[in-house]
C-alpha cells in the first residue's frame, strides 16, 4: 500500500513535470515568430537532398520482365523475378569525408518501380565522388530476430528453413533449364564462413555529385543480370536451381560483385 | 439549512468511510490475478538465457497477444490449424500421439513436432538447428506448405479486419499497426514464458520436501549422471548440439537432419539432442518419432545403435544397461514430468 502510494506520488509529481515541460515548449513555440528578429542573409544550407535511380539491364538490353528473351551463352531465358538487397550505403566527398545513411537497407525488386528510386536527406553540402554499399544484408541482422521495413521476413527474401536473407534472387526460364517446368532459380544467400556471398562495393560516379541544399542531384545505377552469368561461367543446363547458401552459391556472387555501374549523375 | 448541510456532509464521510472499509475487505478480489504477472525467469543455477527479451520488452500486454495468437487458426492458410493444434499443453506443448503433424489439406509433416519449452535457452531451433532466432521460428511452419501453408500478409489482412486484435496490438506496442515484427515479437513473448522447471527433479535439486526421490529414482539419477547427461545436460537435458544417435535411416523419408542446414556430409544423420524434461508426456520420441514409448528408447541404446555414417563416438558400443538399469532410467525420467508447467493457467488457450 505504501509503495502504491509512492508510486502515485512519483506519477503525479511527474505529470506535473511532463506538463509544465510542454506548456513551456508551447509557449516557446507560440512566441518565435514574434521574438526573432527580421533577418537580413539567407542562412546558408548545410544539408541537402540525393535521389538514386535504379534501372535493370541484361547486358545492353533494358530488362523488361517475362516478355522479352535474352541470351545467356547460347541459353536463351526470360526474367521473370529480379530483387536485391543494397545495404550500408556510404558516399565519399571529394574531402575524404563519408557520408553513412543510417538503418540503410533497401529491398529492390524490377516488378515495383517505387523500390526502384529512393532518396537521402540531410546529406552534408560537400562534392561525392564514390558510393560504397554492399550487396545483400549484412550478418548481424541475419541473426537478429525479426525486422521490419526493407527487412521484413515477409517479403518472400528470407529463407523459413535455414535462418537468413536471399541476397539477391533471380528467376526466369530457359529451354535449357533441367527442371521439368523449364524454371531457373537462383535464390543466392549464406552470410557465414567461406560460402559468405557479401559483397561490398566502391562505385565512382561519373561525375560528382555535388549537395548544395538548393538541388537534389540524381545517381542512376543500373544493375546487369549477364553479369551474373561471368566470368564464372554458368550455364543454365548444368545449374538451373541454386536455392541454398554454398560454394555455387558463392560462385555466382563473386560474379553478380561486379552487375552495378553508375550509368549518370545529374546536379 | 445548517442543519442539512452538516447532515449531508456527515452522509458523505460515512459513505467515503463505509466505501474505504468495503475496499479494504474486497482488496484481495480486486487484486489483478498473478496469472497477468509476466516477468523473465531464470530459474536458480541455470545458465543465461540466449534471449532476453532486449529488443522486446517482456509485457503481461504483450504475452496475452502472443497467446491469443498462438491458439489462433487464422495463422493457417484455411483457418484449421494454429500453432496450439501439434504443441499441446498437456503433451508438453509437443504434439501427443503424432508421430507427425496433420497440417493443411491433409497434408503429412516429415518430423515430430518439437515440445516447446525453455526455449529462451536455444541457440537454434528444429531438429536440424535451421532456425537461428526465437522471433523467426513461427515463420516456418506458418509458411510451410504442410503445415500451416499460409504467408504473413495474409495473416496481417485478416487480423487487420479483427477490432479484437487492433486493440491487443494497441495494448501490447503503443498503437494498432499490425505487422509480422510486432506477430513474431509477441508469439516470443509467449514462447519465451513457456519456462519448465517445476519437475520433481527440480523439486529434488532445491531440496524441497516433495522432492524426495525413491530408492529407484536416485538409482536412476545415477546411471543418468553416468550414461546420458553428457548429451542431456541439465539443468536444461540437451547440449543443444546435433549428434547421430545410431537410428537407422528411414530410406521413404531422406532426412540428413543437420545436413540440409549445413550442406556439410559431416552433419549428415545429425539432429539436435532433445531436452529430456516433461519427457514421459511428449511421445511419441526421435526427430521421426518411430518410438512410442521410454523402453523403446532405452532399448535402443542398450541394444538397437546401428552404426550409420556420423555415428556419434560416444554411441560406438551403444549405451550398456541391464533390465533394472531401465526401470530404474525410466523411473527417473519421469521425475522430469512438470506437472505445475503443463496446468499453467497463463498458457491455456484464452478463446
Amino acid at each position: 500500500m505504501k509503495t502504491f502510494k509512492i508510486i502515485t506520488a512519483l506519477t503525479l509529481v511527474s505529470s506535473l513535470f511532463v506538463a509544465c515541460k510542454k506548456e513551456t515548449e508551447e509557449d516557446h513555440d507560440h512566441t518565435t515568430p514574434v521574438a526573432t528578429t527580421p533577418v537580413v542573409t539567407t542562412p546558408v544550407a548545410t544539408t541537402g537532398g540525393l535521389t538514386f535511380k535504379f534501372t535493370n539491364s541484361v547486358g545492353v538490353k533494358p530488362m523488361v520482365l517475362n516478355t522479352d528473351s535474352y541470351v545467356n551463352n547460347t541459353d536463351s531465358f526470360t526474367v521473370s523475378t529480379f530483387n536485391y538487397f543494397i545495404s550500408n550505403i556510404k558516399l565519399t566527398a571529394t574531402d575524404g569525408t563519408v557520408f553513412s545513411e543510417t538503418e540503410s537497407y533497401h529491398l529492390l525488386k524490377a516488378d515495383d518501380a517505387a523500390s526502384l528510386q529512393f532518396s537521402f536527406a540531410n546529406v552534408p553540402v560537400k562534392n561525392y565522388s564514390s558510393i560504397t554499399f554492399t550487396i545483400g544484408v549484412d550478418s548481424l541482422r541475419n541473426v537478429s530476430g525479426a525486422q521490419t521495413g526493407a527487412l521484413d521476413p515477409a517479403s518472400g527474401m528470407f529463407w523459413t528453413w535455414n535462418s537468413g536473407y536471399i541476397m539477391a534472387k533471380f528467376e526466369g526460364y530457359s529451354p535449357k533449364s533441367t527442371n521439368t517446368t523449364k524454371l531457373v532459380e537462383f535464390h543466392l544467400g549464406g552470410f557465414k564462413g567461406t560460402n559468405s556471398v557479401l559483397k561490398t562495393v566502391t562505385l565512382p560516379l561519373t561525375t560528382n555529385a555535388t549537395i548544395t541544399g538548393t538541388i537534389t542531384p540524381v545517381v542512376e545505377i543500373n544493375a546487369d543480370l549477364a553479369e551474373w552469368f561471368a566470368p564464372n561461367a554458368i550455364s543454365f543446363a548444368m545449374t538451373s536451381s541454386v536455392t541454398m547458401p554454398g560454394a555455387m552459391a558463392k560462385k555466382i556472387a563473386d560474379n553478380y560483385a561486379n552487375m552495378f555501374t553508375v550509368t549518370k549523375v545529374t546536379n | 439549512m445548517k442543519n442539512l448541510s452538516k447532515y449531508i456532509t456527515l452522509c458523505i464521510c460515512s459513505a467515503i468511510l463505509f466505501n474505504a472499509c468495503k475496499k479494504k475487505e474486497d482488496a484481495p478480489i480486486v487484486v489483478e490475478p498473478p496469472i497477468y504477472s509476466i516477468t523473465p525467469i531464470i530459474p536458480s543455477g541455470w545458465p543465461q538465457p540466449v534471449y532476453n527479451y532486449a529488443s522486446n520488452t517482456l509485457s503481461d500486454a504483450g504475452f496475452k497477444l502472443g497467446r491469443k495468437l498462438f491458439y489462433d487458426v487464422r495463422l493457417s492458410s484455411d483457418n484449421s490449424i494454429s500453432c496450439g493444434s501439434c504443441h499441446q499443453q498437456f503433451a508438453g506443448f509437443a504434439n501427443s500421439a503424432h508421430g507427425f503433424s496433420h497440417g493443411v489439406n491433409n497434408t503429412l509433416g516429415t518430423r515430430n513436432a518439437p515440445a516447446l519449452f525453455n526455449l529462451n535457452w536455444h541457440p537454434s531451433f528444429m531438429w536440424d538447428g535451421g532456425v537461428n532466432h526465437i522471433e523467426v521460428l513461427p515463420l516456418a511452419p506458418i509458411t510451410n506448405p504442410v503445415e500451416m501453408g499460409e504467408n504473413m500478409n495474409s495473416v496481417i489482412a485478416k487480423l487487420s479486419t479483427d477490432n479484437a486484435y487492433r486493440q491487443l496490438f494497441t495494448d501490447a506496442f503503443g498503437d494498432n499497426t499490425i505487422n509480422s515484427q510486432r506477430i513474431f515479437r509477441a508469439l516470443a513473448q509467449f514462447q519465451g514464458m513457456l519456462v519448465s522447471y517445476n519437475s520433481k527433479y527440480d523439486k529434488h535439486a532445491r531440496g524441497e520436501s516433495d522432492g524426495v526421490f525413491t530408492t529407484s529414482e536416485e538409482t536412476g539419477l545415477t546411471i543418468f549422471t553416468a550414461k546420458c547427461a553428457s548429451c542431456h545436460t541439465p539443468p536444461l537435458f540437451t547440449d543443444f548440439s546435433f549428434r547421430n544417435n545410431g537410428l537407422s535411416y528411414n530410406t521413404a523419408l531422406k532426412d540428413s537432419g543437420r545436413a540440409k542446414v549445413t550442406g556439410l556430409t559431416t552433419d549428415s544423420h545429425k539432429f539436435k539432442v532433445p531436452s529430456l524434461r516433461n519427457i514421459n508426456v511428449t511421445a511419441p520420441y526421435m526427430h521421426d518419432g518411430r518410438f512410442t514409448s521410454l523402453a523403446q528408447c532405452l532399448n535402443h541404446y542398450a541394444t538397437g545403435v546401428q552404426h550409420t555414417q556420423n555415428l556419434d563416438t560416444l554411441l560406438t558400443n551403444g549405451i550398456p544397461l541391464t533390465a533394472q538399469d531401465q526401470l530404474d532410467l525410466t523411473n527417473f525420467l519421469k521425475t522430469l514430468t512438470d506437472n505445475v508447467f503443463m496446468k499453467d493457467e497463463r498458457f491455456k488457450d484464452p478463446n
